[in-house]
C-alpha cells in the first residue's frame, strides 16, 4: 500500500520566536525553518513501516509556496520516494490543508495517511481529525504506538488519562505524538540521492481546491513580563507576604 | 565498526564561512565541471558565525560583480565613524586613524552574509552540507591529507551506540580546504602534524561577544559605526567595543578583550556588560530588548603568527590560518580574498603546491605586513601600545623592526602576589543579568546524551594545581558558563555543561595548561545565531 505523509514548514523549534512590534504577527525574518518535528516522526514511521515489508511507497505532501521544497526534499533525504507539492501563496488554516490533502488521497489512493499531531507554530492538533471527517475514515490522534496488520491497524493513544489502546479499519488517519520513535539522521550520500527523487509541483487550484480560511487572527502579544521577585528573610514574612497578596 | 561509507569529490571544504565559501563559488566560476562539496557543523550556513561587521567590499565586488543590486539581508553602508575614549562616566572623541575611516564599507549580518553567498554558490552546483562536522582527517597511505571524515552521530555520552546511530561517513578528495575559522579544530591538529608553524610566531587571539538589540525608535542611527577604548578595560588588559547601527531600530553591539590578559580573575563577559552601562551606551539601549547574543574567538597575531599554510593534500584559508587585520578589525575581506587566491591557484595548476607562496606574495599578506606591529605594540600597555600605533600607522609599517607575538596561555599571572588593577566598575541594570541569562539569547543546543565535546587532558590539575594558582580560570573566562566548580562532599570536582556551549574555542586557547581540546560534537550542535 502507499502512506501519504504531511509535512509542515515551521520555524525551527530552537528559535527564540519573537512578536512583531506591531503585534500582527511572529517575526519569521531571516528566522530558520524547519520540518515540524512530529511530522519528522511521522515520516519515520512510514519509513519504518515501509521497510517492515508492509507499504511499498512512501509519499510527502506539503502545501504552501515554493519555500517548502527545502522540507519536502528533507523528507527524500530521509527515505520517502516521492514528493508532492501543492503551490499556494495564500495562508493556510487546517481545513483548507485538509481539503487538500482530500484532493491527494483521491489522487493517490493511499493505504494510510500519518500525519504530526500538531504543528509547532499554531500548535491547532486538527488537521488529522478534519482530514478523517472528510474522509468518513477512521483516526487515530496522539499515537505513540502503531502495528499494521493486514486491513486494520492496532494503535495506542497516549490521552489524559494514560494510554489507549483502538483498533482502525485501513485505510485511516493517524496522527503522531513524540514517543512514537525518533527519526534518524539523514546520511549525507542520501542527501544526493534525493535531489534526483521525483518532486511533483500542483497548483491549488489545479487540485480544485478553494482557499478561504474562516479565522482571522486579531492580535499577537507576548506574555507578559515577569516582575521582580522579593527575597524575603523567613517563614514568617513570607506568611505575611502572601497575605498581604491575598493568596492565604 | 564496519567500512565507512566513502563520497568522492574533487574539492572539499571544512567550513561555510566567508573563506569557504568564496573559495567554492570562485573555483566553479573557474572550473564548472568541478565536483565541489562545501561541509559545515552548524545546522544552517550563518548559525555558528558572528561578527561586528563592517565589511571591505572589494572582494565581493571582485567575486560577484552584480552583488549591489541584490546585496545580503543585513547590508547597510557606513554614514559614519566615531571612536570614543571611555572613563567611567565620562568620554572623549578621538579622531578616527585611517584603518577605522570606513567610507565604502558596509555593516552587514556575517551570519545572513553567509546563508547569502551559499546560495550563490548552490546556484553554481556547489554541494553545500549543514549539519555535519567533519571530525577527523583522512589521510592517504602517503601521509598525505585526503580528505576529511564526518562525525558519527547518534552517539551516547557513555560512547556506546543509540538507536539512531549512524557511521559518518569519508570524503575522499585530493584538495582539501580548511576554512574552519579561528581555532579551527582539523587545522590545529593539522599545524602540530605537519609542523606549520615552526617558523612563525606563537598565535594571539582575542574574545569578541556580542549582542544583536532592538532599541527604543530613534536610538538607532543607520550607518554610524563607533568603536570605543579605555574603560571598562584596565591600561593593561587589550581590546575595546564596537557600535554598529543598522536598520529597523537594531543595533550590534560588541566587546573585545585580547586575550593575553594577565588578571587571572578577569572576566571579559563582565567587562562586555560594563561597557554598555556606561552612559552613553546606557541610554541607546534602555528601554531595548536583545535579539540574539553570542562570542567567538578572533585572530590576532597577523603578518608574524601566519602559519605555513599549504601541506600536502590540504591549505589552511582565512581565520584557520590568520588573515584578520587587527587595527580594521576586519577579518572577512582578507577570508574572501584568500578562499578566492586559494580557488584561482586550484584551478590553475590542479594542486595545493605553491599556493603558500603566493599568498605571502600577496595583497592577504602586504596588508598584515603593514599593521604588523601595532598588535604587539600594546604589550606595553594602552599608551605606549597608542603611540607606537600612531608612528607603525603614519610609516605605513615600513619601519624596519618587527615586534614578535607572545602565546596567550602563558600570559596569566599567578595568584600569590598579585594585585589586580581597580578598574571602577559600577552596578549594573541591563539585561542579560548573567552568563546564563545571556547563553540563552545564543538558542545553542545540544543533545544531552552525547560525549562530552570539551575533553579535557589532564583532569588532575583541575582541582589541584590550577585551583592554587590560578584559582580555575576556565570558570571566567568561558562566556557561557562551561565550566564550573562544584562542591562533591568535600572536594572541588571540575563539571563541564557542554550544552551551553556557543563553540567559540576560548578555553581551547586561554587555558594556563593547555590541557582543555575542543573536538566538534554531534553535527547539528551548537548555536543557532541569528542575524549575528
Amino acid at each position: 500500500m502507499k502512506i501519504l505523509v504531511g509535512i509542515k514548514r515551521v520555524v525551527d523549534y530552537n528559535v527564540r520566536v519573537r512578536v512583531l512590534p506591531d503585534g500582527s504577527g511572529v517575526d519569521t525574518d531571516g528566522v530558520k525553518m524547519s520540518v515540524n518535528p512530529f511530522d519528522e516522526i511521522a515520516l519515520e514511521e512510514a519509513l519504518r513501516i515501509k521497510e517492515a515489508g508492509k507499504a511499498d511507497e512512501v509519499i510527502v505532501v506539503s502545501a504552501g509556496g515554493d519555500e517548502c521544497q527545502q522540507q519536502l526534499r528533507t523528507g527524500l533525504a530521509m527515505g520517502a520516494d516521492r514528493a508532492i507539492q501543492v503551490q499556494t501563496s495564500e495562508a493556510l488554516q487546517p481545513l483548507s490543508v485538509a481539503r487538500v490533502f482530500l484532493k491527494i488521497i483521491e489522487r493517490e489512493d493511499p493505504g494510510l495517511v500519518i500525519l504530526g499531531k500538531q504543528a509547532i507554530d499554531d500548535d491547532n492538533s486538527q488537521t488529522a481529525q478534519m482530514l478523517a471527517a472528510l474522509w468518513d475514515r477512521p483516526q487515530a490522534t496522539f499515537a505513540s504506538n502503531m502495528d499494521i496488520d493486514g486491513a486494520s491497524a492496532t494503535v495506542i493513544r497516549e490521552v489524559d488519562a494514560g494510554l489507549e489502546t483502538i483498533e482502525i479499519d485501513l485505510p485511516a488517519v493517524v496522527s503522531v505524538d513524540l514517543r512514537m520513535n525518533e527519526p534518524r539522521f539523514v546520511k549525507l550520500p542520501d542527501i544526493m540521492k534525493a535531489k534526483r527523487k521525483p518532486l511533483e509541483v500542483i497548483s491549488v487550484e489545479d487540485l480544485g481546491v478553494a482557499i478561504d480560511g474562516q479565522i482571522s487572527v486579531s492580535q499577537f502579544t507576548p506574555p507578559p513580563q515577569r516582575d521582580k521577585g522579593i527575597m524575603v528573610e523567613d517563614a514568617a514574612q513570607l506568611v505575611q507576604e502572601l497575605k498581604n497578596r491575598g493568596l492565604l | 565498526m564496519s567500512e565507512r561509507e566513502i563520497m568522492e569529490y574533487d574539492v572539499i571544504i571544512v567550513g561555510a564561512g566567508p573563506a569557504g565559501l568564496s573559495c567554492a563559488i570562485r573555483l566553479k566560476q573557474e572550473k564548472p565541471d568541478l565536483m565541489v562539496a562545501v561541509i559545515e557543523k552548524s545546522s544552517e550556513i550563518g548559525a555558528h558565525i558572528l561578527s561586528g561587521a563592517v565589511i571591505e567590499p572589494e572582494p565581493m565586488d571582485e567575486l560577484l560583480p552584480g552583488w549591489r543590486d541584490d546585496p545580503p539581508p543585513i547590508c547597510i553602508p557606513v554614514e559614519k565613524d566615531e571612536i570614543w575614549l571611555l572613563s567611567q562616566k565620562g568620554r572623549r572623541r578621538l579622531p578616527t586613524p585611517p584603518q577605522q575611516k570606513n567610507h565604502g564599507n558596509f555593516i552587514v549580518s556575517l551570519g545572513a552574509m553567509c546563508a547569502w553567498l551559499a546560495n550563490k554558490a548552490e546556484a553554481l552546483e556547489v554541494d553545500i552540507f549543514p549539519g555535519y562536522a567533519a571530525a577527523e582527517v583522512r589521510f592517504t597511505p602517503e601521509g598525505a591529507v585526503g580528505g576529511v571524515i564526518i562525525g558519527d552521530m547518534g552517539v551516547g555520552r557513555d560512547g556506546g551506540q543509540k538507536d539512531t546511530y549512524m557511521q559518518g561517513i569519508e570524503i575522499h578528495a585530493p584538495i582539501t580546504i580548511l576554512s574552519e575559522g579561528v581555532r579551527g579544530h582539523l587545522s590545529k591538529q593539522l599545524i602540530r602534524k605537519f609542523d606549520l608553524d615552526s617558523d612563525s610566531d606563537p598565535q594571539t587571539y582575542g574574545i569578541g561577544m556580542k549582542e544583536l538589540w532592538r532599541v527604543q525608535p530613534g536610538k538607532a542611527r543607520p550607518g554610524l559605526v563607533q568603536h570605543t577604548a579605555g574603560w571598562p578595560l584596565d591600561s593593561k588588559t587589550y581590546g575595546g567595543s564596537f557600535i554598529y547601527h543598522l536598520d529597523k531600530d537594531r543595533i550590534a553591539i560588541g566587546f573585545v578583550c585580547g586575550l593575553d590578559y594577565e588578571d587571572p580573575e578577569f572576566v571579559p563577559f563582565e567587562a562586555f556588560q560594563q561597557m554598555k552601562n556606561h552612559p552613553m551606551v546606557h541610554e541607546m539601549l534602555e528601554g531595548g530588548e536583545i535579539l540574539s547574543s553570542g562570542a567567538r574567538a578572533i585572530v590576532e597575531g597577523g603578518y608574524q603568527s601566519l602559519p605555513k599554510t599549504e601541506m600536502p593534500g590540504a591549505l589552511i584559508i582565512g581565520d584557520s590560518a590568520g588573515t584578520l587585520n587587527v587595527p580594521k578589525i576586519k577579518g572577512t575581506h582578507q577570508a574572501m580574498r584568500c578562499g578566492i587566491l586559494a580557488a584561482d591557484h586550484i584551478a590553475k595548476t590542479s594542486s595545493v603546491e605553491g599556493f603558500d607562496a603566493m599568498l605571502r606574495d600577496s595583497e592577504v599578506v602586504r596588508e598584515l605586513y603593514k599593521v604588523r606591529n601595532i598588535r604587539p605594540a600594546f604589550y606595553k600597555g594602552f599608551w605606549r601600545g597608542f603611540i607606537r600605533a600612531a608612528i607603525e600607522t603614519i610609516t605605513a609599517g615600513k619601519l624596519p623592526t618587527t615586534l614578535s607575538i607572545h602565546p596567550d596561555d602563558s600570559s596569566l599571572e599567578k595568584l600569590a602576589g598579585y594585585a589586580p588593577p581597580d578598574r571602577q566598575w559600577v552596578d549594573r541594570d541591563l539585561p542579560p543579568r548573567d552568563r546564563l541569562a545571556s547563553v540563552y539569547f545564543a538558542a545553542t543546543a545540544h543533545d544531552e546524551d552525547q560525549p562530552v565535546h570539551l575533553q579535557i587532558l589532564e583532569p588532575d590539575i583541575c582541582s589541584t594545581r590550577c585551583v592554587e594558582e590560578y584559582n580555575n580560570p576556565c570558570t571566567r573566562f568561558c562566556p557561557a558558563h562551561v565550566y564550573e566548580m562544584v562542591e562533591d562532599g568535600g572536594s572541588r570536582e571540575l563539571q563541564i555543561n557542554s550544552a551551553n556551549c556557543v563553540h567559540c574555542k576560548t578555553c581551547d586557547i586561554k587555558d594556563p595548561y593547555q590541557i582543555i581540546n575542543w573536538v566538534t560534537p554531534e553535527g547539528g550542535s551548537g548555536p543557532n545565531y541569528q542575524n549575528m
